[in-house]
Protein backbone atom coordinates (compact mmCIF):
# COMPACT_ATOMS: atom_id res chain seq x y z
CA UNK A 1 0.00 0.00 0.00
CA UNK A 2 1.21 3.48 -0.94
CA UNK A 3 -0.05 6.63 0.66
CA UNK A 4 0.60 9.77 0.62
CA UNK A 5 -0.07 12.98 3.04
CA UNK A 6 -0.18 16.49 2.25
CA UNK A 7 2.99 16.06 0.14
CA UNK A 8 4.90 19.32 -1.89
CA UNK A 9 7.06 19.36 -3.94
CA UNK A 10 9.69 22.07 -5.21
CA UNK A 11 11.98 22.31 -8.23
CA UNK A 12 14.14 25.04 -6.92
CA UNK A 13 12.02 27.97 -6.52
CA UNK A 14 9.03 26.39 -8.82
CA UNK A 15 5.94 24.43 -6.76
CA UNK A 16 5.38 21.32 -8.85
CA UNK A 17 3.25 19.53 -6.47
CA UNK A 18 0.54 20.49 -4.26
CA UNK A 19 -0.74 19.32 -0.98
CA UNK A 20 -1.39 15.87 -2.52
CA UNK A 21 -2.88 13.06 -0.39
CA UNK A 22 -4.05 9.95 -1.68
CA UNK A 23 -4.08 6.72 -0.50
CA UNK A 24 -3.00 3.55 -3.28
CA UNK A 25 -4.07 -0.41 -2.27
CA UNK A 26 -2.17 -3.43 -2.85
CA UNK A 27 -2.08 -5.36 -5.62
CA UNK A 28 -4.27 -2.56 -7.47
CA UNK A 29 -3.38 -0.17 -10.68
CA UNK A 30 -3.60 3.53 -10.52
CA UNK A 31 -3.72 5.23 -12.95
CA UNK A 32 -2.15 8.82 -13.13
CA UNK A 33 -3.68 11.33 -15.81
CA UNK A 34 -3.42 15.31 -16.96
CA UNK A 35 -2.04 17.75 -19.23
CA UNK A 36 1.39 17.50 -19.18
CA UNK A 37 3.43 18.66 -16.91
CA UNK A 38 1.09 18.90 -14.49
CA UNK A 39 3.82 16.99 -12.35
CA UNK A 40 2.72 13.02 -12.89
CA UNK A 41 6.31 12.33 -13.45
CA UNK A 42 7.41 14.70 -10.46
CA UNK A 43 4.87 12.30 -8.46
CA UNK A 44 5.59 9.14 -9.89
CA UNK A 45 9.66 9.66 -8.84
CA UNK A 46 8.77 10.27 -5.78
CA UNK A 47 8.16 6.45 -4.52
CA UNK A 48 11.62 5.51 -5.51
CA UNK A 49 13.11 9.18 -4.90
CA UNK A 50 14.58 9.42 -8.32
CA UNK A 51 13.82 12.74 -7.74
CA UNK A 52 16.40 12.52 -4.98
CA UNK A 53 19.16 13.20 -7.93
CA UNK A 54 18.00 16.02 -8.97
CA UNK A 55 19.54 18.79 -7.70
CA UNK A 56 18.21 21.75 -5.53
CA UNK A 57 14.44 19.88 -4.95
CA UNK A 58 12.12 20.06 -1.64
CA UNK A 59 10.10 17.39 -0.31
CA UNK A 60 7.77 17.80 2.71
CA UNK A 61 4.89 15.90 3.87
CA UNK A 62 4.76 12.21 4.30
CA UNK A 63 5.08 9.35 1.76
CA UNK A 64 4.30 5.99 3.30
CA UNK A 65 5.29 2.94 1.77
CA UNK A 66 3.60 0.05 3.73
CA UNK A 67 3.58 2.19 6.75
CA UNK A 68 6.84 3.14 6.29
CA UNK A 69 8.03 6.83 5.93
CA UNK A 70 10.31 6.45 3.20
CA UNK A 71 11.98 9.44 3.57
CA UNK A 72 12.88 9.25 6.70
CA UNK A 73 16.89 9.60 7.60
CA UNK A 74 17.06 5.67 8.39
CA UNK A 75 15.66 4.58 5.04
CA UNK A 76 18.52 3.49 2.97
CA UNK A 77 17.23 4.93 -0.80
CA UNK A 78 19.23 1.78 -3.03
CA UNK A 79 17.11 -0.67 -0.80
CA UNK A 80 13.98 1.35 -1.38
CA UNK A 81 14.80 1.35 -4.89
CA UNK A 82 14.79 -2.38 -4.87
CA UNK A 83 11.38 -2.55 -3.73
CA UNK A 84 10.10 0.38 -5.55
CA UNK A 85 10.75 -0.80 -9.46
CA UNK A 86 10.52 1.48 -12.67
CA UNK A 87 9.68 1.74 -16.38
CA UNK A 88 10.55 4.41 -18.13
CA UNK A 89 8.81 6.00 -21.20
CA UNK A 90 11.41 5.23 -23.72
CA UNK A 91 12.64 1.31 -23.22
CA UNK A 92 16.26 1.97 -21.83
CA UNK A 93 17.78 -1.57 -21.76
CA UNK A 94 21.84 -1.38 -20.99
CA UNK A 95 24.33 -1.87 -23.82
CA UNK A 96 24.42 -5.53 -22.81
CA UNK A 97 23.18 -8.85 -23.13
CA UNK A 98 19.24 -9.53 -22.70
CA UNK A 99 20.38 -11.92 -19.93
CA UNK A 100 22.98 -9.50 -18.60
CA UNK A 101 20.14 -6.46 -18.64
CA UNK A 102 17.54 -8.64 -16.48
CA UNK A 103 20.86 -9.55 -14.25
CA UNK A 104 21.79 -6.00 -13.73
CA UNK A 105 19.86 -5.73 -10.55
CA UNK A 106 20.89 -8.93 -9.01
CA UNK A 107 24.53 -8.33 -9.80
CA UNK A 108 24.81 -5.12 -8.58
CA UNK A 109 22.88 -5.97 -5.01
CA UNK A 110 25.74 -8.56 -4.50
CA UNK A 111 24.11 -11.87 -5.91
CA UNK A 112 26.83 -13.99 -7.15
CA UNK A 113 24.96 -17.33 -7.06
CA UNK A 114 25.25 -18.27 -10.76
CA UNK A 115 22.31 -20.73 -10.44
CA UNK A 116 19.47 -18.34 -8.70
CA UNK A 117 20.50 -15.50 -11.07
CA UNK A 118 19.74 -17.83 -14.16
CA UNK A 119 16.45 -18.69 -12.01
CA UNK A 120 15.09 -15.60 -11.47
CA UNK A 121 16.25 -13.70 -14.92
CA UNK A 122 13.85 -17.30 -16.60
CA UNK A 123 11.13 -16.15 -13.89
CA UNK A 124 11.56 -12.35 -14.62
CA UNK A 125 11.23 -12.69 -18.59
CA UNK A 126 8.16 -15.01 -17.90
CA UNK A 127 6.71 -12.47 -15.69
CA UNK A 128 7.25 -10.07 -18.30
CA UNK A 129 6.02 -11.76 -21.01
CA UNK A 130 9.52 -11.90 -23.11
CA UNK A 131 10.55 -15.43 -22.53
CA UNK A 132 9.86 -17.36 -25.18
CA UNK A 133 10.46 -14.90 -27.12
CA UNK A 134 14.01 -14.48 -26.34
CA UNK A 135 15.16 -17.57 -24.86
CA UNK A 136 16.81 -18.93 -27.55
CA UNK A 137 19.08 -15.46 -27.55
CA UNK A 138 20.19 -14.49 -24.14
CA UNK A 139 23.37 -14.18 -25.23
CA UNK A 140 22.68 -11.77 -27.44
CA UNK A 141 22.93 -7.59 -27.65
CA UNK A 142 19.12 -5.94 -26.21
CA UNK A 143 19.81 -3.54 -28.79
CA UNK A 144 18.64 -6.36 -31.48
CA UNK A 145 14.99 -6.34 -29.91
CA UNK A 146 11.89 -4.27 -30.87
CA UNK A 147 11.04 -1.22 -29.43
CA UNK A 148 8.06 -3.25 -27.40
CA UNK A 149 10.13 -5.91 -26.66
CA UNK A 150 12.97 -3.65 -25.37
CA UNK A 151 10.51 -2.11 -23.17
CA UNK A 152 9.14 -5.55 -21.59
CA UNK A 153 12.82 -6.57 -21.27
CA UNK A 154 12.79 -3.47 -18.65
CA UNK A 155 10.31 -4.60 -16.67
CA UNK A 156 11.49 -7.67 -16.65
CA UNK A 157 14.44 -5.72 -15.38
CA UNK A 158 12.89 -4.43 -12.60
CA UNK A 159 11.13 -7.76 -11.54
CA UNK A 160 14.42 -9.41 -10.95
CA UNK A 161 15.02 -7.68 -7.78
CA UNK A 162 11.65 -8.71 -6.33
CA UNK A 163 9.71 -5.22 -6.32
CA UNK A 164 6.60 -5.21 -4.42
CA UNK A 165 5.74 -1.75 -5.95
CA UNK A 166 5.98 -1.21 -9.85
CA UNK A 167 6.19 2.54 -11.16
CA UNK A 168 5.52 3.32 -14.74
CA UNK A 169 5.73 6.47 -16.61
CA UNK A 170 4.13 6.62 -19.84
CA UNK A 171 5.61 2.83 -20.53
CA UNK A 172 3.97 2.20 -23.97
CA UNK A 173 3.58 5.93 -25.10
CA UNK A 174 6.80 4.91 -27.89
CA UNK A 175 4.98 2.22 -28.93
CA UNK A 176 2.96 0.90 -31.55
CA UNK A 177 -0.41 -0.33 -31.09
CA UNK A 178 0.15 -4.00 -30.77
CA UNK A 179 2.93 -3.94 -28.46
CA UNK A 180 0.86 -1.05 -26.36
CA UNK A 181 -2.02 -4.23 -26.27
CA UNK A 182 0.72 -6.80 -24.75
CA UNK A 183 2.06 -4.19 -22.30
CA UNK A 184 -1.53 -3.53 -21.31
CA UNK A 185 -2.35 -7.34 -21.09
CA UNK A 186 1.08 -7.48 -18.80
CA UNK A 187 -0.10 -5.06 -16.92
CA UNK A 188 -3.51 -7.00 -16.28
CA UNK A 189 -1.13 -10.34 -15.04
CA UNK A 190 1.13 -8.26 -13.08
CA UNK A 191 -1.64 -6.42 -10.85
CA UNK A 192 -1.91 -10.08 -9.35
CA UNK A 193 1.34 -9.81 -7.59
CA UNK A 194 2.84 -5.99 -7.31
CA UNK A 195 1.24 -2.93 -6.83
CA UNK A 196 1.48 -0.78 -10.27
CA UNK A 197 1.18 3.00 -10.48
CA UNK A 198 0.98 4.37 -14.42
CA UNK A 199 1.20 7.32 -15.60
CA UNK A 200 -0.46 7.55 -19.06
CA UNK A 201 -1.47 10.21 -21.53
CA UNK A 202 -4.19 7.65 -22.61
CA UNK A 203 -7.56 8.02 -21.44
CA UNK A 204 -8.29 4.13 -23.25
CA UNK A 205 -5.57 3.10 -21.65
CA UNK A 206 -5.86 4.28 -18.14
CA UNK A 207 -9.86 3.04 -18.25
CA UNK A 208 -8.82 -0.21 -19.82
CA UNK A 209 -6.28 -0.77 -17.21
CA UNK A 210 -6.72 0.82 -13.85
CA UNK A 211 -8.50 0.15 -11.12
CA UNK A 212 -8.15 4.16 -9.69
CA UNK A 213 -7.68 7.08 -11.52
CA UNK A 214 -5.75 10.27 -10.26
CA UNK A 215 -6.39 13.17 -12.35
CA UNK A 216 -3.97 16.32 -12.00
CA UNK A 217 -3.80 20.05 -12.99
CA UNK A 218 -0.39 22.53 -12.29
CA UNK A 219 0.57 20.76 -9.95
CA UNK A 220 -2.76 19.70 -8.07
CA UNK A 221 -4.68 16.07 -7.21
CA UNK A 222 -7.87 17.52 -9.03
CA UNK A 223 -9.75 14.73 -8.10
CA UNK A 224 -8.99 10.61 -7.66
CA UNK A 225 -11.64 8.02 -7.44
CA UNK A 226 -12.71 4.38 -9.02
CA UNK A 227 -11.43 4.41 -12.93
CA UNK A 228 -15.32 3.67 -13.72
CA UNK A 229 -16.81 6.67 -11.85
CA UNK A 230 -13.93 9.64 -13.00
CA UNK A 231 -14.38 8.30 -16.80
CA UNK A 232 -18.23 8.13 -16.62
CA UNK A 233 -19.50 10.14 -13.70
CA UNK A 234 -16.65 12.47 -12.48
CA UNK A 235 -17.54 15.19 -9.42
CA UNK A 236 -15.23 17.72 -10.89
CA UNK A 237 -16.33 19.90 -13.57
CA UNK A 238 -12.41 20.15 -15.17
CA UNK A 239 -12.33 16.37 -14.94
CA UNK A 240 -15.09 16.01 -16.75
CA UNK A 241 -13.63 18.03 -19.90
CA UNK A 242 -10.47 16.45 -19.38
CA UNK A 243 -11.53 12.88 -19.71
CA UNK A 244 -13.92 14.09 -22.22
CA UNK A 245 -11.17 15.34 -24.39
CA UNK A 246 -12.68 19.16 -24.43
CA UNK A 247 -8.77 20.34 -23.02
CA UNK A 248 -5.68 19.03 -22.69
CA UNK B 1 32.14 44.13 -58.19
CA UNK B 2 28.97 41.80 -58.29
CA UNK B 3 28.11 39.17 -55.23
CA UNK B 4 28.25 36.36 -57.99
CA UNK B 5 31.80 37.23 -59.09
CA UNK B 6 32.78 37.86 -55.22
CA UNK B 7 31.56 34.83 -54.12
CA UNK B 8 33.52 33.06 -56.67
CA UNK B 9 36.86 34.56 -55.75
CA UNK B 10 36.24 33.69 -52.32
CA UNK B 11 35.68 29.89 -53.11
CA UNK B 12 38.60 29.83 -55.44
CA UNK B 13 40.98 31.57 -53.09
CA UNK B 14 39.84 28.92 -50.09
CA UNK B 15 40.24 26.37 -52.03
CA UNK B 16 43.25 27.21 -53.27
CA UNK B 17 44.77 27.07 -49.73
CA UNK B 18 42.54 24.05 -48.76
CA UNK B 19 44.74 22.29 -51.72
CA UNK B 20 48.06 24.15 -50.31
CA UNK B 21 47.58 22.49 -47.15
CA UNK B 22 46.79 19.18 -48.06
CA UNK B 23 49.66 20.18 -50.51
CA UNK B 24 52.33 20.44 -48.74
CA UNK B 25 51.16 17.68 -46.14
CA UNK B 26 51.63 15.48 -49.02
CA UNK B 27 54.91 16.55 -49.95
CA UNK B 28 56.24 16.18 -46.41
CA UNK B 29 54.85 12.40 -46.59
CA UNK B 30 56.38 11.90 -49.62
CA UNK B 31 59.75 13.79 -49.02
CA UNK B 32 60.38 11.46 -46.10
CA UNK B 33 59.36 8.45 -47.55
CA UNK B 34 61.36 8.78 -50.53
CA UNK B 35 64.45 9.64 -48.71
CA UNK B 36 63.66 7.37 -46.24
CA UNK B 37 62.26 4.44 -47.99
CA UNK B 38 65.88 3.62 -49.22
CA UNK B 39 67.78 2.99 -45.91
CA UNK B 40 64.64 0.85 -44.63
CA UNK B 41 65.93 -2.79 -44.47
CA UNK B 42 65.77 -5.83 -41.88
CA UNK B 43 69.02 -4.97 -40.58
CA UNK B 44 67.99 -1.58 -40.30
CA UNK B 45 65.07 -2.05 -38.02
CA UNK B 46 66.65 -5.13 -36.28
CA UNK B 47 70.26 -3.90 -35.57
CA UNK B 48 72.44 -1.19 -33.63
CA UNK B 49 73.71 1.79 -34.70
CA UNK B 50 77.30 1.18 -35.35
CA UNK B 51 80.28 3.53 -36.64
CA UNK B 52 79.49 6.84 -35.27
CA UNK B 53 75.16 5.99 -36.00
CA UNK B 54 76.21 6.21 -39.83
CA UNK B 55 75.58 2.70 -40.12
CA UNK B 56 74.15 -0.52 -38.89
CA UNK B 57 70.38 -0.12 -37.35
CA UNK B 58 68.07 1.89 -34.79
CA UNK B 59 66.29 -1.17 -33.12
CA UNK B 60 67.52 0.22 -29.68
CA UNK B 61 65.56 3.43 -30.26
CA UNK B 62 62.22 1.55 -31.79
CA UNK B 63 62.24 -0.49 -28.41
CA UNK B 64 62.84 2.72 -26.68
CA UNK B 65 59.86 4.32 -28.00
CA UNK B 66 57.50 1.64 -27.71
CA UNK B 67 58.86 1.59 -23.94
CA UNK B 68 57.75 4.88 -23.49
CA UNK B 69 54.76 4.57 -25.16
CA UNK B 70 53.93 1.87 -22.85
CA UNK B 71 54.75 3.33 -20.16
CA UNK B 72 52.98 6.74 -20.35
CA UNK B 73 49.87 4.70 -21.63
CA UNK B 74 50.08 2.82 -18.41
CA UNK B 75 50.13 5.71 -16.26
CA UNK B 76 47.83 8.24 -18.26
CA UNK B 77 44.96 6.12 -18.54
CA UNK B 78 44.31 5.44 -14.88
CA UNK B 79 44.93 9.08 -14.30
CA UNK B 80 43.44 10.84 -16.85
CA UNK B 81 40.43 8.58 -16.52
CA UNK B 82 39.40 8.70 -12.95
CA UNK B 83 40.21 12.76 -13.52
CA UNK B 84 37.76 13.11 -16.18
CA UNK B 85 35.33 10.70 -14.11
CA UNK B 86 35.79 12.76 -11.11
CA UNK B 87 34.68 15.86 -12.07
CA UNK B 88 32.14 14.54 -14.47
CA UNK B 89 30.77 12.76 -12.37
CA UNK B 90 31.33 13.55 -9.03
CA UNK B 91 32.27 17.55 -8.68
CA UNK B 92 28.76 19.15 -7.96
CA UNK B 93 30.48 22.67 -7.21
CA UNK B 94 30.46 24.52 -11.19
CA UNK B 95 33.29 26.98 -10.17
CA UNK B 96 35.56 24.49 -9.32
CA UNK B 97 34.77 22.27 -12.33
CA UNK B 98 35.54 25.01 -14.61
CA UNK B 99 38.73 25.95 -12.95
CA UNK B 100 40.04 22.47 -12.98
CA UNK B 101 39.29 22.37 -17.02
CA UNK B 102 40.90 25.82 -18.02
CA UNK B 103 43.60 24.73 -15.71
CA UNK B 104 44.13 21.38 -17.73
CA UNK B 105 43.90 23.18 -20.92
CA UNK B 106 46.21 25.68 -19.84
CA UNK B 107 47.97 22.40 -19.11
CA UNK B 108 48.01 21.31 -22.89
CA UNK B 109 49.34 25.04 -23.88
CA UNK B 110 52.57 24.86 -21.97
CA UNK B 111 55.43 24.12 -24.31
CA UNK B 112 57.26 20.54 -24.07
CA UNK B 113 60.59 21.71 -23.15
CA UNK B 114 58.95 22.91 -19.84
CA UNK B 115 57.27 19.48 -19.45
CA UNK B 116 61.12 18.10 -19.79
CA UNK B 117 62.43 20.60 -17.08
CA UNK B 118 60.00 19.59 -14.83
CA UNK B 119 60.11 16.02 -14.61
CA UNK B 120 63.67 16.33 -14.69
CA UNK B 121 63.72 17.83 -11.18
CA UNK B 122 60.86 16.37 -10.06
CA UNK B 123 60.79 12.43 -11.70
CA UNK B 124 64.54 12.00 -12.15
CA UNK B 125 65.99 14.34 -9.63
CA UNK B 126 63.19 14.45 -6.61
CA UNK B 127 62.27 11.13 -6.47
CA UNK B 128 65.50 10.05 -7.63
CA UNK B 129 63.73 7.71 -10.39
CA UNK B 130 67.48 9.01 -12.31
CA UNK B 131 67.33 8.97 -16.39
CA UNK B 132 64.83 6.12 -16.37
CA UNK B 133 62.50 4.79 -18.64
CA UNK B 134 59.70 5.60 -15.51
CA UNK B 135 61.14 8.99 -15.14
CA UNK B 136 60.25 9.29 -19.53
CA UNK B 137 57.23 7.96 -19.32
CA UNK B 138 55.66 10.02 -16.24
CA UNK B 139 56.80 13.12 -18.31
CA UNK B 140 54.98 12.10 -21.33
CA UNK B 141 52.06 11.13 -19.67
CA UNK B 142 51.61 14.55 -18.32
CA UNK B 143 51.81 15.97 -21.18
CA UNK B 144 49.11 13.21 -22.86
CA UNK B 145 47.43 13.82 -19.70
CA UNK B 146 44.96 17.49 -20.61
CA UNK B 147 43.70 15.55 -23.97
CA UNK B 148 42.77 12.19 -21.79
CA UNK B 149 40.75 13.79 -19.23
CA UNK B 150 39.35 16.21 -22.11
CA UNK B 151 38.09 13.40 -23.91
CA UNK B 152 37.00 11.07 -20.76
CA UNK B 153 34.73 14.29 -19.90
CA UNK B 154 33.58 14.63 -23.00
CA UNK B 155 33.07 10.61 -23.69
CA UNK B 156 31.05 10.63 -20.28
CA UNK B 157 29.13 13.75 -21.29
CA UNK B 158 28.04 12.23 -24.33
CA UNK B 159 25.90 9.26 -22.44
CA UNK B 160 22.16 9.69 -22.46
CA UNK B 161 21.05 10.13 -18.58
CA UNK B 162 18.78 7.25 -19.72
CA UNK B 163 21.47 4.79 -18.62
CA UNK B 164 22.31 6.22 -15.61
CA UNK B 165 18.67 6.44 -14.41
CA UNK B 166 17.90 2.92 -15.52
CA UNK B 167 20.83 1.93 -13.28
CA UNK B 168 19.95 3.91 -9.61
CA UNK B 169 16.11 2.78 -10.70
CA UNK B 170 17.32 -0.93 -9.80
CA UNK B 171 19.63 0.03 -6.50
CA UNK B 172 22.85 0.83 -8.29
CA UNK B 173 24.83 2.92 -6.44
CA UNK B 174 26.85 5.19 -7.91
CA UNK B 175 29.98 3.57 -8.63
CA UNK B 176 28.42 0.62 -9.56
CA UNK B 177 26.74 2.56 -12.32
CA UNK B 178 30.01 4.45 -13.76
CA UNK B 179 32.07 1.02 -13.80
CA UNK B 180 28.96 -1.33 -14.85
CA UNK B 181 26.89 1.08 -17.36
CA UNK B 182 28.82 4.79 -17.92
CA UNK B 183 32.21 3.91 -18.21
CA UNK B 184 31.61 0.52 -20.50
CA UNK B 185 29.88 2.65 -22.91
CA UNK B 186 32.09 5.75 -22.87
CA UNK B 187 35.25 3.49 -23.51
CA UNK B 188 35.31 3.28 -27.23
CA UNK B 189 35.86 7.41 -27.00
CA UNK B 190 38.20 7.34 -24.18
CA UNK B 191 40.64 4.90 -25.63
CA UNK B 192 40.66 6.97 -28.72
CA UNK B 193 41.61 10.25 -27.30
CA UNK B 194 44.04 7.78 -25.06
CA UNK B 195 45.72 6.75 -28.10
CA UNK B 196 46.04 9.90 -29.94
CA UNK B 197 47.67 11.79 -27.48
CA UNK B 198 50.10 9.09 -26.68
CA UNK B 199 50.58 8.75 -29.85
CA UNK B 200 51.23 13.00 -30.71
CA UNK B 201 53.51 13.06 -27.35
CA UNK B 202 55.46 10.07 -28.59
CA UNK B 203 56.89 11.95 -31.09
CA UNK B 204 57.87 14.64 -29.10
CA UNK B 205 62.16 15.10 -27.95
CA UNK B 206 61.98 17.69 -25.71
CA UNK B 207 60.16 16.01 -22.67
CA UNK B 208 62.15 12.48 -22.83
CA UNK B 209 65.77 14.87 -23.36
CA UNK B 210 66.30 15.55 -19.85
CA UNK B 211 64.34 12.47 -18.39
CA UNK B 212 65.27 9.26 -20.06
CA UNK B 213 66.53 9.73 -23.76
CA UNK B 214 70.37 8.52 -23.96
CA UNK B 215 72.26 9.54 -26.64
CA UNK B 216 74.11 5.93 -27.73
CA UNK B 217 73.02 2.87 -26.28
CA UNK B 218 73.43 -0.11 -28.46
CA UNK B 219 71.75 -2.75 -25.76
CA UNK B 220 68.38 -3.49 -24.81
CA UNK B 221 66.60 -1.83 -21.38
CA UNK B 222 66.27 -4.34 -18.76
CA UNK B 223 64.36 -2.44 -16.09
CA UNK B 224 61.83 0.24 -16.02
CA UNK B 225 65.00 2.16 -14.41
CA UNK B 226 66.97 1.76 -17.42
CA UNK B 227 67.88 4.65 -19.96
CA UNK B 228 67.26 3.81 -23.81
CA UNK B 229 67.73 5.37 -26.94
CA UNK B 230 64.08 6.88 -28.37
CA UNK B 231 63.28 7.16 -31.97
CA UNK B 232 62.54 11.28 -31.81
CA UNK B 233 65.74 12.37 -29.72
CA UNK B 234 68.05 9.88 -31.84
CA UNK B 235 66.84 11.63 -35.07
CA UNK B 236 68.02 15.00 -33.71
CA UNK B 237 71.34 13.38 -32.54
CA UNK B 238 72.28 11.89 -36.21
CA UNK B 239 70.32 14.81 -38.03
CA UNK B 240 72.98 17.43 -35.78
CA UNK B 241 75.64 16.03 -33.54
CA UNK B 242 76.78 12.50 -35.78
CA UNK B 243 80.65 12.31 -36.22
CA UNK B 244 79.71 12.77 -39.90
CA UNK B 245 76.61 14.30 -40.62
CA UNK B 246 76.32 14.00 -44.33
CA UNK B 247 77.06 10.46 -44.22
CA UNK B 248 74.60 9.94 -41.36
CA UNK B 249 71.74 11.50 -43.73
CA UNK B 250 70.23 8.77 -44.91
CA UNK B 251 69.93 7.11 -41.42
CA UNK B 252 68.18 10.12 -40.43
CA UNK B 253 65.32 9.76 -43.14
CA UNK B 254 64.82 6.79 -42.38
CA UNK B 255 64.18 6.99 -38.74
CA UNK B 256 62.16 9.83 -39.32
CA UNK B 257 59.77 6.89 -41.90
CA UNK B 258 59.96 5.54 -38.51
CA UNK B 259 58.70 7.43 -36.72
CA UNK B 260 55.93 8.43 -38.63
CA UNK B 261 55.13 4.89 -39.34
CA UNK B 262 54.39 4.11 -35.54
CA UNK B 263 52.47 7.45 -34.97
CA UNK B 264 50.56 6.72 -38.22
CA UNK B 265 49.80 2.86 -36.44
CA UNK B 266 48.74 4.12 -33.83
CA UNK B 267 46.36 6.76 -35.38
CA UNK B 268 44.42 3.77 -37.68
CA UNK B 269 44.53 1.94 -34.47
CA UNK B 270 42.49 4.48 -32.51
CA UNK B 271 39.97 4.75 -35.35
CA UNK B 272 40.06 0.42 -35.43
CA UNK B 273 39.17 0.69 -31.90
CA UNK B 274 36.39 3.24 -31.82
CA UNK B 275 34.25 1.36 -35.03
CA UNK B 276 35.07 -1.97 -33.21
CA UNK B 277 34.09 -1.13 -29.46
CA UNK B 278 31.70 1.42 -31.04
CA UNK B 279 29.58 -1.46 -32.92
CA UNK B 280 29.38 -3.46 -29.86
CA UNK B 281 27.71 -0.63 -27.31
CA UNK B 282 25.87 0.98 -29.95
CA UNK B 283 22.95 2.41 -28.72
CA UNK B 284 19.16 2.22 -30.67
N1 LIG C 1 14.34 18.57 -13.39
C1 LIG C 1 13.45 19.59 -13.32
N2 LIG C 1 13.85 20.83 -12.95
C2 LIG C 1 12.98 21.84 -12.89
N3 LIG C 1 11.68 21.74 -13.18
C3 LIG C 1 11.21 20.54 -13.58
C4 LIG C 1 12.08 19.40 -13.66
N4 LIG C 1 11.35 18.35 -14.07
C5 LIG C 1 10.08 18.80 -14.22
N5 LIG C 1 9.98 20.12 -13.92
C6 LIG C 1 8.77 20.96 -13.97
O1 LIG C 1 7.82 20.40 -13.08
C7 LIG C 1 6.55 20.37 -13.69
C8 LIG C 1 6.02 18.97 -13.69
O2 LIG C 1 6.80 18.17 -14.54
P1 LIG C 1 6.51 16.64 -14.77
O3 LIG C 1 6.36 15.99 -13.46
O4 LIG C 1 7.55 16.12 -15.67
O5 LIG C 1 5.11 16.69 -15.52
P2 LIG C 1 4.33 15.57 -16.33
O6 LIG C 1 5.02 14.27 -16.13
O7 LIG C 1 2.95 15.59 -15.78
O8 LIG C 1 4.32 15.99 -17.75
C9 LIG C 1 6.69 20.98 -15.07
O9 LIG C 1 6.26 22.30 -15.04
C10 LIG C 1 8.17 20.90 -15.35
O10 LIG C 1 8.57 22.01 -16.13
MG1 LIG D 1 5.98 13.05 -17.58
Amino acid sequence: MIETKHVDFYYSGFHALKDISMRMEARTVTALIGPSGCGKSTFLRLFNRMNDLIDDTRVSGECLIDGEDIYHKSVAVDELRKRVGMVFQKPNPFPKSIFENVAYGLRVNDVRDKSFIACRVEASLRAAALWGEVKDKLRESAFALSGGQQQRLCIARALAVSPSVLLMDEPASALDPISTSKIEELIADLKRDYTIVIVTHNMQQAARVSDKTGFFMMGELVEFGETRMIFSDPVNEQTRNYVNGRFG
Amino acid sequence: MNKKLKQSIAFATFRLLGFLVVGVLFYILGFIVYNGAGVISWEFLTASPEEGMSAGGIFPAIVGTLCLVAGSVAIAFPVGVMSGIYIHEYLRNKWVARVIRVMTNNLGGIPSIVFGLFGMALFVQAFGFGDSILAGSFTLALLALPLVIRTTEEALKAIPGSYRAGSYALGAGKLQTIFRVTLPVAMPNILTGLILSVGRVSGETAPILFTVAAYFLPRLPSGIFDQVMALPYHLYVIATSGTDIEASRPMAYGTALVLVAIVLVMNLLATATRLRLGKKTKMD
